[in-house]
């Protein structure tokens, strides 16, 4: 009785869903109406500055009277609804790294107290400074979180350190579905199609055959209390090329745009030309305030370069904001409830390493990557930052030499051993350079079918001993349906290098599946270590609404450690490729091996041999004529 | 600039033209350029597009109605000297590339397949907006197409190609759904003119950049970035189309003479036969550019009153008591002993034994007792 009860509920429930999702669709499609509308009005006024700023003045106005409004509400005692309140935050961290190469790390925040998924409240329509071609994506496939990166280059860890926030060369999809979706499969492949529509980039290449399920790694980074990993996608392309067609869509995402505030600073010409470039866009809920009782969204974008002191620097050791992106900071994005800038200072306590102007009192300390570093804050809300020219340029100039970088505690390469086009082997080396602590890790490696893997020959060596995983979890590969998956969960040895080796062997595909490039190789995407890397320094558990946007990505748990995520290199491995002009050359061959042969043949059995009289000279040809006339026989 | 534009326009229906003006046939435009070269050297075919793009842009047209499809990246190869770039003119004088572009098929999806599919509409339900061609009978349409061809054929990416025959079953399959108004198509390859010959379709214009037999030829290569950077007859296109403005008169006429022979070593080649009206009475602007008419008024709207924002908490009197927690990122102790989901269905344990068990008592059913005795 109770089972054909829940089976009623069920169908009701199935029902009414069904029938909410025909309008989702219809406002997915006005709003891209919409959005193209608005942008073509924006197109044909030439002006389009002016008119931009204009609609800026009058949301500053407004978001005056919404601040004052959440004040009075905050308590929620009252029981007048409050309306959902959003803000955006933005800052740009400067960290020198050691090599006279910089590190710029931008991120853009915005807070929203809203629920997209929640069922039985209103459709949400009403979008401010949330952009709503990502909330109408995030309602319509009951997207939980979203994890999206294109990057351009490889972060060298032994040369500078750790990202805040890292990210595989290539682009990199990972998204966690709500627990109500019932066909992920499907989902994810309409949400990697709109996705490559938004962002310009061909995501539309992601499919069964790169897409993987990880059973233990990339648990949720937001709020979330059941972790199913049937609702977890990863998928990774590691060939994508960004360019400034990923970073235009990237920009029309701010608040703001790229008209005000640290997004000005975004040049294509510079941020390209450097040694690593990376832009992100992560969704997920958070805790609103620090009892933590209810969900709100946070939608981060985040962009980092390094510039290279040959190439951008000119050689010479002398940073400024001018010089790393052709732009000096005129005023903060109106929109924004906090815009500033750090420079990590950390190594320069007395300003022997490099001097920094313009100076600037405020100073903060936090906790990151395990360590305490300490940072100038040059706040862009106020107006004194600007000083009299009403233009801020940060200038670094080096003074001595610096020494050596600590190493990082976790540092992973990967590379293919073997000759020939046959086989090969896979080596992934993790390094664990702390001095006597030992820590798990979990790597997690997703190969292509086209190298099939023979896992009896995977080895686990560290320290030239074999470390057996505590975790093991292999999904073997199906030719052309599903990739390889191995996650294994291994102890690093304090002071010590692990290495994982398995041998592959190489496919032959069919002759349509290659690429216009064959040559080039096929790429491998990065193997993914996550660890929790004892820190130097007991990291805060509490949430704040005050941390700055860089120390609190991560949720911290405990204080000993912190959370990292290691990627190593993609491979590229050339597969054998066939010779395309065989074909041809097959026609041609046997079409002559037949015309010759046959036709020979041909000749010797039908051909006769007549004699053939020459032709006689003028003269003898008239006689002739003239004896035909008369009758009497020609001559010879 | 604007109001100039539009009281020229105005000016226009107040006095003359008043009835030429709003008859005319198009209400909206739509562009697909599409580079099908791949490979570094082939640098000047993305730079062709991307002129053109940039001319496009410009005159009004907006990137919701522009299908741009490159089949390489050039500006942040690893061989360009300058990333973000693509220059059309020798010593970097013009950045065709810019910072405001979107590509919306680059790299391998640039097949042959995928653009006939953009042309005649036949895309799978989950393509993006921006991916698709959504012209309706009224639309002015610029087709340009650029890359290394020969007699009757476009080579795509280096591996496929398209035929003229194919273009023009495209073309009739718009012309059979109603998807264009009026079609421009322009191409630049060696051997251009062939690929306009078998045309069928009605309201068709084509120029293309060579006759058959000859070779379109290049401009000028640039020291620094090693290539040449762009093909003669985009280029003098290009000149000829930085001088049109929105407002500009200039006609199809003009455009014919783009390029004469002793500019482009080849001969540019027209065709007009399909096209129902007169070339010279042909605007620029209206496939270049997206001239909208516009109709002022001096009287005054009401508006509605402004919508309250929707009210997003229902019930925030009750709070709720169990406070939310994030989810361990590393959780050793539960990953060790989780146990691997199967998603695979396998039999239970005892299934196979039973099975045995089964068929050996069946067995022995059939073929009787006296066997045990012999086995035992």
């Amino acid at each position: 009785m109770a089972a054909h009860r829940c089976g009623l509920s069920l169908v009701c429930i199935l029902f009414f869903s069904s029938l909410a999702h025909p309008s989702r669709c219809d406002t997915l499609e006005k709003a891209n109406d919409n959005t193209a509308t608005k942008r073509s009005i924006s197109e044909v006024n030439t002006d389009g500055s002016v008119a931009g700023e204009d609609m800026n003045e009058r949301q500053w106005q407004s978001t005056d009277v919404e601040v004052n409004r959440s004040d009075g509400t905050k308590n929620s005692e009252t029981f007048t609804p409050a309306p959902a309140k959003d803000q955006f935050q933005e800052e740009l961290v400067i960290r020198p790294l050691h090599s006279g190469d910089i590190y710029a790390s931008f991120q853009f925040r915005t807070l929203w107290d809203t629920d997209f998924l929640q069922e039985g409240q209103k459709k949400v329509s009403h979008y401010r400074l949330f952009p709503k071609s990502l909330g109408q994506v995030l309602s319509k496939f009951s997207v939980q979180e979203l994890h999206i990166s294109f990057t351009q280059g490889f972060w060298r860890t032994m040369q500078w350190g750790q990202p805040f926030i890292p990210s595989p060369p290539g682009a990199e999809l990972w998204v966690w579905f709500h627990h109500t979706v019932s066909d992920v499969d499907g989902n994810w492949k309409e949400l990697t199609n709109v996705l490559s529509g938004i962002f310009c980039a061909s995501l539309n290449f992601i499919d069964m055959t790169n897409t993987v399920q990880p059973s233990a790694s990339f648990k949720p980074l937001g709020l979330g209390n059941a972790t199913d990993h049937r609702f977890l996608r990863y998928a990774t392309l590691p060939r994508e090329i960004v360019c400034t067609e990923n970073l235009t869509p990237w920009k029309k995402l701010l608040p703001c745009g790229s008209k005000a505030g640290l997004a000005v600073l975004m040049k294509s010409e510079k941020l390209f030309h450097s040694s690593f470039h990376s832009q992100a866009v992560h969704i997920r809920p958070i805790c609103q305030d620090e009892q933590c009782t209810s969900k709100a969204w946070e939608l981060r974008q985040t962009l980092n370069v390094v510039f290279d002191h040959y190439t951008s620097g000119q050689g010479k050791k002398e940073w400024s904001l001018f010089k790393m992106f052709s732009r000096t900071l005129t005023e903060a994005c109106p929109l924004a409830s906090s815009s500033k800038v750090y420079v990590d200072i950390t190594d320069n306590p007395e300003g022997e390493l490099f001097e920094l102007s313009p100076a600037t009192p405020l100073l903060s300390q936090a906790v990151v990557l395990g360590d305490r570093r300490t940072y100038s804050v040059y706040d862009l809300t106020r107006a004194e930052t600007f000083g009299q020219l009403r233009s801020f340029n940060l200038l670094l100039r080096w003074k001595g030499d610096s020494g050596d970088m600590l190493r990082p505690l976790l540092h992973a390469e990967r590379y293919v051993a073997g000759f020939g086009l046959q086989t090969g082997e896979i080596h992934t080396v993790i390094y664990n350079n702390h001095p006597y602590r030992a820590f798990p890790v979990l790597l997690m490696d997703s190969v292509p079918w086209y190298l099939q893997l023979y896992i009896h020959t995977l080895t686990v060596t560290s320290k030239s001993r074999d470390n057996k995983p505590s975790y093991i979890h292999y999904q073997p590969a199906k030719d052309r349906h599903r990739p390889h998956l191995l996650e294994m969960l291994i102890q690093l040895p304090p002071h010590s290098m692990t290495e994982v080796t398995v041998q592959f062997e190489r496919a032959l595909l069919k002759w349509t599946e290659y690429t216009p490039d064959p040559n080039h190789g096929f790429y491998v995407g990065s193997s993914v270590i996550s660890a929790l890397v004892p820190s130097m320094v007991a990291m805060s558990t509490n949430f704040t609404q005050d941390q700055p946007l860089f120390s609190s990505f991560v949720p911290v748990k405990e204080e000993s450690s912190y959370f990292v995520r290691v990627y190593t290199e993609p491979l590229l491995v050339n597969l054998p490729t066939p010779d395309f002009s065989m074909p041809y050359n097959v026609i041609c061959l046997t079409c002559t091996v037949v015309a010759v042969g046959y036709g020979s043949f041909y000749n010797l059995l039908t051909r006769t041999f007549q004699v053939d009289e020459p032709s006689p000279p003028l003269a003898k040809r008239l006689a002739n004529f003239i004896r035909r006339i008369r009758g009497v026989p020609l001559l010879a | 600039t604007d109001y100039n534009d539009l009281y020229c326009l105005f000016t226009l229906v107040q006095f003359t033209k008043a009835g030429q003006f709003f008859s005319s046939g198009h209400t909206n435009n739509w562009a697909v350029l599409v580079c099908t070269s791949r490979f570094w050297f082939n640098y000047r075919h993305v730079a062709n597009t991307l002129s053109v793009y940039r001319s496009v842009k410009r005159l009004g047209i907006p990137d919701s109605h522009i299908v741009l499809m490159l089949a390489d990246d050039m500006a942040c190869n690893y061989r360009n000297p300058k990333p973000a770039t693509v220059f059309s003119h020798k010593n970097m004088e013009l950045n065709v590339y810019g910072d405001d572009v979107e590509v919306d098929y680059r790299g391998y999806e640039v097949t042959v397949e995928n653009f006939l599919r953009v042309l005649t509409g036949r895309l799978p339900p989950s393509t993006p907006r921006s991916k698709r061609l959504l012209s309706d009978d009224r639309s002015n349409i610029l087709i340009y197409l650029t890359g290394h061809g020969g007699n009757g054929f476009l080579k795509f990416q280096d591996s496929e190609e398209i035929s003229n025959m194919e273009l023009a079953d495209a073309f009739e399959q718009m012309w059979q759904k109603r998807r264009y108004n009026e079609l421009l198509f322009i191409i630049d390859t060696c051997q251009g003119a062939s690929m306009y010959e078998r045309f069928y379709s009605p309201n068709l214009m084509a120029l293309a950049s060579s006759q058959v037999g000859e070779d379109s030829l290049s401009h000028q290569p640039d020291l620094a970035i090693g290539v040449h950077l762009m093909d003669k007859y985009t280029f003098y296109l290009l000149e000829f189309l930085e001088e049109v403005h929105p407002a500009s008169q200039a006609n199809m006429n003009d455009l014919f003479k783009v390029c004469p022979q002793s500019q482009c070593v080849s001969t540019p080649g027209h065709r007009t036969d399909l096209f129902q009206r007169d070339p010279g009475s042909v605007l620029i602007t209206d496939f270049f550019g997206s001239v909208r008419k516009v109709e002022i008024t001096k009287d005054t709207i009401n508006l509605t009153s402004p919508v309250e924002p929707p009210i997003q908490r229902s019930g925030s009197g009750d709070i709720q008591i169990e406070s939310l927690t994030y989810v361990d990122q590393l959780p050793v102790a539960e990953i060790i002993h989780q146990k691997p989901k199967q998603k695979d269905w396998h039999p239970p344990d005892g299934f196979i034994l039973g099975l045995w068990t089964l068929i050996l008592l069946v067995f022995f059913q059939t073929y009787g007792i006296k066997h045990l005795k012999h086995i035992f």
